[in-house]
């Protein structure tokens, strides 16, 4: 059956496959095995994750192995560090959870990678550099380490590098912190590769990458008067292209431009998207239901897409007034919102992203389904990550939910999703068609059919 | 639908008012929703995406306040009849009192990631 694809133009004839799945299988899931954040790098040759746990686990992709060419490169574990540990804020009485909220790579500029990862208040420069060889035949010190009585050495002798098993060594370069009062939501990399954003829900900050005792208020929405309080900043991005542009979203349903060059503080948006909403359609639900959960600017720079609770929507830059594209992600829970508001799963925060060429887009649902939309042939799919459809390189079957009284054969009722099954988080590769999947505490796999 | 005795011409009343409210919950299923929720909870605010849900939101995390509101939970709690929750009840301040057992562990996770594995 056809399905969805991004890349190339082969999106008629396309089916998605298993490829591997990460992490354990036991029914009893422990809350830091949680998987919160995954992204691939700029050349996706490496895929990390973040955990409730505050752990990073970064995979590599292996090179295609000729002998094999029916493996195309499969990720394993490349580096995995703890990277934000649980914290307690006496003065405030506050818990700092050590949960990986983003990780966002930096472009790379030499041998070795830099990601930025952050919790509810620190964001942390890593770098990951590899190690292969060592030094040995040093004159001081003996090959065991031990010192060697300097008036005993007779003769000097050139150290040799020898090679050594690859070492993979994960290591804090930078500490920004102290600088959010409340819990960071997003962090955002410039295209300008030196500074990056960084928001909570009431402030946005710009930072350099070198210097961690500064950061530059840029964007301040707290109220003088906290009872006024009407919208939070739920998500930023910077524009891929423009250095000065940047996004964020409200809980509001509404996203905001804004142009640094125009002031310091960006307090007054550039451009302001809101799409009208039909008045006579208005619930206690409408407001909790437009907030939007994830913003994401295309690889283009042209476009952004956003996620609300029930659907994806594609803004087009130059057009404030309407997205010029909407995918309903499932609609049939438009029925359910009176139980998805007292399990609280109504506040749950989807994320969403393109694929490489901007042809496609996917975001998670429920049940442990996830939706794709093309943008060209208007086709979705709605897929599944199970144990059950995990051999390799088995084609995933299209799920469907039913809505209606008669189910068919197949199908799954809306009362039968299962609702602790969410996919908040999903990847694609920037080039292949490549996409990652984290399932609460799997992390899922899934390529094109090779032809 | 049967119609009783005596009734006649408001035989199709009963019938065309559910066909009107089920016409109502296909036309506007959050209003439908909306209906339930209030029929549950007939207290819950009138600005429901406002402040008290937002407030929530920015406090995440604080459990616990101030001596003074560990003294009033600690009064509160040898009162046997436990005053109905206030319009703060959202706010879990001062509800909880912490004992060194009650507090979770708050180590760092030494065990590698199961992705790891």
């Amino acid at each position: 059956m056809a399905g969805v694809a991004g890349g190339g133009g082969n999106g008629n004839d396309f089916q998605w496959c298993f490829s591997q799945v990460k992490g354990a299988i036991d029914e009893d899931v422990a809350e830091a095995d949680i998987i919160s954040t995954v992204e691939f790098n700029y050349s996706g040759d490496l895929l990390a994750t973040g955990d409730k746990g505050g752990r990073v686990v970064i995979f590599q992709r292996e090179q295609e192995n000729k002998s094999r060419p029916l493996s195309r490169g499969e990720y394993n574990v490349y580096s995995t560090f703890q990277s934000h540990e649980p914290e307690f804020d006496y003065l405030k009485s506050l818990e700092i959870e050590e949960k990986i909220n983003k990780i966002r790579w930096l472009p790379q500029q030499n041998a070795a990678h830099f990601l930025l990862s952050t919790n509810d208040k620190t964001i942390k420069l890593w770098k990951i550099s590899e190690r292969d060889k060592r030094a040995e035949g040093y004159n001081l010190k003996d090959e065991d380490g031990r010192l060697r009585d300097p008036f005993r050495i007779t003769a000097l002798r050139v150290p040799i590098l020898k090679p050594m098993d690859l070492m993979v060594e994960a290591s804090p370069r930078r500490i920004f912190a102290n600088a959010h009062t409340y819990h960071i939501n997003s962090i955002s990399v410039n295209s300008d590769h030196e500074t990056y954003l960084s928001a909570d829900d009431l402030r946005i900050n710009l930072w350099h990458l070198e210097i961690t005792d500064r950061s530059f208020n840029i964007v301040d929405i707290k109220p003088a008067n906290m009872e006024e309080l009407t919208e939070v900043i739920t998500a930023a991005e910077f524009h891929p292209h423009h250095c000065n542009v940047f996004v964020y979203s409200s809980s509001k349903g509404t996203i905001r431009l804004c142009d640094m060059r125009s002031s310091a503080l960006c307090d007054r948006h550039s451009k302001f998207f809101e799409e009208p909403e039909d008045p006579s359609s208005r619930s206690f639900f409408s407001e909790i239901i437009s907030s939007i959960s994830d913003v994401k600017f295309s690889h283009s720079g042209r476009y952004m897409m956003t996620r609300d609770y029930l659907s994806v929507k594609v803004w087009d830059l130059n057009m404030e007034n309407r997205p010029v594209e909407t995918y309903q992600v499932h609609e049939y829970l438009r029925s359910k919102l009176c139980s998805l508001y007292e399990n609280d799963c109504i506040f749950d925060k989807f994320e969403c992203c393109w694929n490489g060429s901007d042809s496609a887009i996917m975001t998670g649902s429920y049940n442990n389904f996830f939706r794709m939309f093309d943008r060209n042939t208007r086709r979705d799919i709605t897929l599944e990550a199970s144990r059950e459809s995990s051999k390799p390189r088995a084609i995933l079957k299209p799920r469907k939910v039913c809505t209606g009284g008669k189910r068919k054969k197949d199908e799954i009722s809306v009362d039968s999703l299962d609702f602790n099954k969410k996919i908040l988080h999903t990847a694609w590769h920037p080039m292949e068609n490549i996409i990652a999947v984290a399932a609460t505490n799997n992390l899922y796999i899934f390529q094109d059919k090779i032809n | 639908m049967a119609a009783p005795l005596g009734t006649g011409t408001r035989t199709e009343e009963p019938g065309q008012e559910k066909q009107d409210a089920q016409e109502k919950e296909i036309a506007h299923p959050e209003r439908a929703e909306e209906a339930k929720l209030k029929a549950k909870y007939p207290n819950l605010g009138q600005k429901p995406g406002g402040s008290d849900f937002l407030m929530k939101r920015l406090q995440k995390g604080q459990k616990y306040f101030d001596s003074g509101d560990y003294n009033m939970a600690k009064a509160k709690m040898k009162n046997k009849q436990l005053p109905s929750a206030g319009p703060d009840k959202n706010l879990v301040t001062g509800d909880h009192i912490p004992t060194p057992q009650d507090l979770p562990q708050r180590k760092s996770s030494l065990v590698t990631s199961k992705l790891a594995g």
